[in-house]
């Protein structure tokens, strides 16, 4: 094969221009703080419209000063209406499950961190990498356009169900141009995450130092790794049936909408189509995509845990093969979002043996963490904090898991409050002690500061009991049958539970106001934080042993090369309590 | 910093369990035969998951206490974890989790896994954009046709007006008494009613988009699923009125979609029938 | 499990320092627009292969939910009206088909670095591809003749959607051997890697084996 080598090694210097440099930039680090930037941007308006939506719960009639402004229609007076609720919840959870949770703990820091901890010098594609952070631009810009349209954001929850997804404008506010964009927006995110994910795989397969073998590889790679193969094959689904949506919605097709329908008293021309046909699909992304969200939180706790417990992880194989079942299992159980949907009970029930089945892999990490700790000489820095707050909320997320698992208990808790505690507990808040962690964790690496260390504390506390007070009750509130996306209270059954509702809000006002902490710390430690030191938190893996910021090419035209796994902390006979992963020094007991 | 993170994380749990522990807010009633399993299967579901939680918390708590950084000179335990142990838990999480949701098995097989008894009776719901209508047969024992919307004719291709649905007249469901036999004596509803102890089979339709209807007390949650007809079955035990309510988003008016379910005795009941089929 | 010693995980990189360097290859223009000094970044030809083939396996997932799309709606409706496809679709396999066995002709006078064939065979793969591009929209001409659209019959829209899909998907891999014919003189000459052809042959070959498994779909299933 005539292939040109590149003969001369060059150290190659970072663009000069401004727009090379920080906007259309090729470098994963300038990329990964991009996708930072904008998940960060999307969680406070994330966040906003759940304080908004909390507001309305409780005090139906508060009116709210400007946002008469953004939406005359849907908030008149600045009083949120009950359509402009479900508005609010629609994209309140298109932007926290898309535009968050799939963005920052992959785009962001597995991004940045992975050609580091991996010893090479860049993504393998840095265009594609490019590319995929700027469609992912594009699809938010498509979904926040929503906003700005005559009667607002759809209202059809960011699961979209058809028909009232798919009949247009007759099925209420939002529905017209509003859904149009959402799904639009979706599958242009589509198309963006599976970029991203093919350039995660390829870097992590092939472009890893010399010496590290899969299994020596940081818990963080291969949680990316992962999740990169799950956003690849998910996301391709999805947006098939965004595809087909679009088509019911302007093509005049019928895949979703059946015969003889009547929308606010209008003939729906649409013939033969099966709603429950977009609930397979959709979920079969979706469950992927709550591990997408999940995943590389677990792999930065078990990093982090390990790192500030001075011990290495407690089993790192059982925890590659957890997660790499969790991947798997993950494809095969979506019908478990589908218990009372009309789908054939027989099948059902193999979905939720399934279910049960990927319970398994998710005890044995929740074991392994708290083994970690088992003997440990713990350090209690912020990111320690919250990697603790991960595990915590993860088992309390996780157990909830069992009882929406099996059918005949799903009956009485599908679509009540209950479902909300358990995918906020597992999914939302969880993931975000991933993002908080790694945020804690890594900065001093990406801004060569550190970060307030007492800031940090008191958001963390705040933070970590506020996400308590906010979604426990909400398991009472399932257990009383109070059933999900209610824009208000008017059933006689549901009345009596307005103080649990006002306790819910009260600690959502509070815990959302701790996170302006977190925004001021984040950027007064940019500018005014301590110095950060090479490696100020000791730990082992390579994107310490650079600089802090690492220098364009990360590791100044050398190639390191590895000697030891990703966690050898406290070795006996070790001079120091940790061993670099390109330390060359040899230990007996290495392992 | 470590007594105060173990401490939360005990209070937190204590305090997250206690309302559990004391019911403080819990199920409804319940008014169905089904239900006592399913609350049973609940209970054994919350006392393993409440143990689990417990222990794992606890143990959570005491490891960040007890191994803290001390400021000693002794080194963290050098060891990559043990196999045993990982083991153990596996198997133990398996036959857990796995044997829980066997145990639901036969739950879920009454409910779905066979059909409604020959003799119970049949009660059509409909759900539509924010309300509930309950069709029942009449006398005949049928059900006539709806004409809902324009139907499609596969053979043309084209699309009829086969529209009878008139708000104002009170033909919710489009019957067309004066044509369809079956639907002279059917009788249309808004309060679903049922005799007690008797099986009833609810068949689910909608008109527009995918509702769900839910009993607390029935322990029932069932979709609406257009182009659907989803039966579901239950006998109800025990007298009152209780709420129905819309359990999958439907749109702006999701929340105020409702109705009332009333268990009657039998005399009652059929009196109710009467007066609702001579105000047809 | 006690190894304390390196192993090298990439043979390919062992000798080579600097494999990995940033660069340019099959994914867009290379050393253009980016600016700085990404001249010297490169990762082995491998990696582009790699990343290529993981990219299909996304490819896979589309076709397969469009697939599983049509299965079951099909299975469930009474409105199902299965059309005839249009002869040309015959006529458009062959000139797929025939595209792939071009595209490896100039694969072959590559390596020969024999310039005239290797570029008499891309062009011919070019206008191959194009011709079949051509006869899919007199496909579409033909059934919309017959009064057959997107939104006639559920058979039609899967005709129209899975033709669509694949069109695409093809109109991509022609832009790819655009920039392949772009980039040709310097191929041949050694002054750059053969890289965004071969990436772009194994596209290539993917979406002709594609369009027979859709052709089959069509005419055996809808
Ligand atoms: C302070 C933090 C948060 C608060 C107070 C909050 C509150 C809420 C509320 C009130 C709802 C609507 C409930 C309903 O009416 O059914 C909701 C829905 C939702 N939230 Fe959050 N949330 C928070 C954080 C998050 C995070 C971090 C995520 C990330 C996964 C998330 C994802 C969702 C999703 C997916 C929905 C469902 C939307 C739908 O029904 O379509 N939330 N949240
Ligand atoms: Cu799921
Ligand atoms: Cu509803």
């Amino acid at each position: 094969m005539a292939e040109m080598q590149a003969e001369i090694v060059h150290r190659h210097e970072a663009p000069k221009a401004f727009i090379w440099k920080y906007i259309f930039s090729l470098d994963h680090k300038v990329i990964g703080i991009q996708y930072y930037l904008l998940a960060l941007f999307s969680v406070f308006v994330g966040l906003t419209l759940s304080i908004l939506m909390r507001i309305h719960l409780v005090w139906p009639q508060a009116s709210i000063p400007l946002l008469d402004k953004v939406s005359p229609l849907g908030a008149p007076g600045g009083v949120i209406s009950p359509e402009y609720y479900l508005s609010l919840l629609t994209l309140h959870g298109t932007i926290m499950v898309f535009f968050v949770l799939t963005t920052a703990p992959q785009g962001g820091f597995g991004n940045y961190f992975l050609p580091l901890q991996i010893g090479a010098e860049d993504m393998a594609f840095p265009r594609l990498n490019m590319l995929s952070f700027w469609t992912t631009f594009a699809g938010l810009a498509v979904l926040m356009a929503t906003f700005f349209i005559h009667d607002g954001p759809p209202i059809g929850g960011w699961t979209s169900y058809p028909p009232l997804s798919a009949v247009g404008g007759a099925a209420g506010p939002g529905m017209a141009v509003g859904e149009t964009l959402w799904v639009v927006s979706i599958a242009i995110f589509c198309v963006a995450s599976m970029l991203g994910a093919i350039n995660f795989i390829a870097t992590t397969l092939d472009l890893r130092a010399r010496g590290l073998s899969l299994m020596k590889l940081p818990l963080t790679c291969w949680a990316w790794f992962l999740t990169a193969i799950l956003g690849l094959l998910s996301f391709a689904v999805l947006l098939a049936a965004g595809v087909l949506l679009l088509l019911d919605r302007t093509g005049g097709t019928s895949f979703f909408i059946p015969g003889g329908l009547l929308v606010s008293d209008k003939p729906i021309l649409h013939s033969g189509g099966s709603p429950l046909l977009w609930q397979h699909l959709f979920w079969f992304f979706g469950h992927p995509e709550v591990y997408i969200a999940i995943l590389p939180g677990m792999g930065v706790t078990s990093h982090v845990l390990s790192t500030f417990a001075r011990k290495p992880i407690f089993g790192y194989r059982a925890m590659v093969y957890a997660m790499s079942a969790i991947g798997v299992l993950g494809f095969c159980v979506w019908g478990h979002h589908m218990f009372v949907s009309g789908m054939s009970p027989y099948s059902a029930f193999a979905f939720s043996v399934l279910t049960m089945a990927i319970a398994i892999p998710s005890a044995i990490k929740t074991f392994n963490w708290i083994g970690t700790l088992l003997g440990a000489k713990i350090r209690f820095s912020t990111p320690m904090l919250f990697s603790i707050g991960f595990v915590s909320l993860f088992v309390t997320g996780g157990l909830s898991g069992i009882f929406l698992g099996q059918p005949p208990l799903d009956i009485y808790f599908h679509d009540t409050y209950f479902v909300l505690a358990h995918f906020h507990m597992i999914m939302g808040v969880a993931s975000i002690f991933g993002i908080f962690t790694a945020t804690y964790f890594w900065f001093p690496k990406m801004f060569g500061r550190m970060m307030n260390e007492t800031l940090g504390k008191i958001h963390f506390w705040i933070t970590f009991v506020g996400v308590y007070a906010i979604f426990m009750p909400m398991h009472y509130l399932g257990l009383e049958g109070n059933p999900r996306r209610y824009a208000e209270f008017i059933d006689n059954f549901l009345l009596p539970l307005m103080s649990v509702h006002r306790f819910i809000s009260i600690a959502a006002f509070i815990t959302g106001a701790a996170q302006l902490i977190f925004l001021f710390n984040l950027i007064w430690s940019l500018f005014k934080g301590k110095k950060a030191t090479e490696n100020p938190w000791e730990a082992t893996t390579l994107e310490w042993t650079v600089p802090s910021p690492p220098p364009f090419d990360n590791f100044a035209g050398k190639h390191p090369v590895i000697y030891h796994g990703a966690y050898e902390f406290s070795v006996p006979g070790a001079e120091k309590d940790y061993i670099m992963q390109n330390s060359p020094e040899e230990v007996a007991a290495d392992h | 910093m470590a007594l105060a993170v173990a401490l939360v994380v005990v209070i937190i749990t204590l305090l997250s369990g206690y309302f559990f522990w004391a019911h403080t807010w819990w199920f409804p009633i319940d008014i169905s035969k089904h239900g006592g399993a399913i609350d049973r299967q609940f209970t054994l579901t919350l006392i393993i998951t409440g143990i689990i939680f417990v222990l794992a918390q606890l143990a959570l708590a005491y490891a960040v206490w007890r191994y803290r950084d001390r400021g000693d000179g002794r080194k963290a335990r050098y060891s990559h974890g043990n196999n045993k142990l990982e083991a153990t838990w596996t198997i133990a999480a398996t036959v857990l989790f796995i044997g829980l949701t066997l145990m639901g098995y036969h739950i879920w097989a009454g409910i779905h896994f066979v059909g409604a008894a020959p003799g119970a009776m049949r009660v059509e719901v409909w759900g539509q954009q924010f309300a509930w209508y309950f069709r029942y047969p009449g006398p005949d024992g049928q059900f006539g046709p709806v004409h809902i919307g324009d139907k499609y004719d596969p053979a043309t291709g084209k699309y009829i007006d086969d529209n009878k649905v008139d708000d104002a007249t009170g033909n919710y469901l489009g019957l067309d008494r004066d044509h369809d036999a079956a639907s002279k004596d059917d009788i249309v509803t808004a309060t679903l009613a049922v005799p007690v102890n008797q099986q009833v089979e609810l068949i689910l339709r909608s008109k527009d988009v995918t509702h769900s209807f839910f009993v607390r007390e029935l322990r029932l949650k069932q979709d609406l699923v257009p182009g659907m007809e989803i039966p579901i079955h239950f006998t109800a035990t025990k007298t009152g009125r209780f709420e129905i309510a819309c359990a999958e988003l439907c749109g702006l008016g999701h929340y105020k979609m409702r109705a009332f379910f009333e268990v009657m005795t039998e005399p009652d009941y059929q009196k109710w029938l009467q007066n609702m089929a001579a105000a047809q | 499990m006690a190894s304390t010693v390196l192993t090298p995980t990439k043979p390919a990189k062992a000798g080579k320092p600097g494999g990995s360097g940033r660069g340019s290859g099959g994914f867009g223009p290379g050393g253009s627009g980016g600016g700085g000094g990404w001249e010297g970044y490169r990762v082995p030809s491998r990696t582009y292969r790699l990343g290529m083939w993981f990219g299909l396996g996304g490819i896979v997932m589309l076709f397969a939910a469009f697939t599983s799309a049509m299965v079951v709606r099909r299975g469930m409706s009474f409105d199902w009206a299965s059309i005839a496809v249009p002869r040309i679709l015959w006529l458009n396999t062959g000139v797929l088909l025939a595209s792939s066995l071009t595209l490896e002709l100039s694969r072959r006078a590559l390596a020969r670095r024999s310039a005239t064939q290797f570029n008499r065979w891309l062009y011919a793969t070019l206008v191959l591809g194009l011709a079949f591009l051509g006869g899919q929209l007199v496909a579409w001409r033909e059934l919309a003749s017959r009064g057959v659209y997107l939104a006639t019959n559920p058979s039609s829209s899967f005709f129209y959607v899975l033709t669509a899909a694949h069109g695409l998907h093809l109109a991509g891999g022609i832009i790819a051997l655009g920039y392949v014919v772009f980039r040709a003189g310097s191929m041949v000459r050694g002054l750059t890697r053969r890289t965004p052809l071969d990436v772009a042959a194994i596209y290539w070959h993917f979406m002709d084996g594609l369009w027979i498994y859709i052709f089959f779909l069509l005419t055996r299933w809808s």
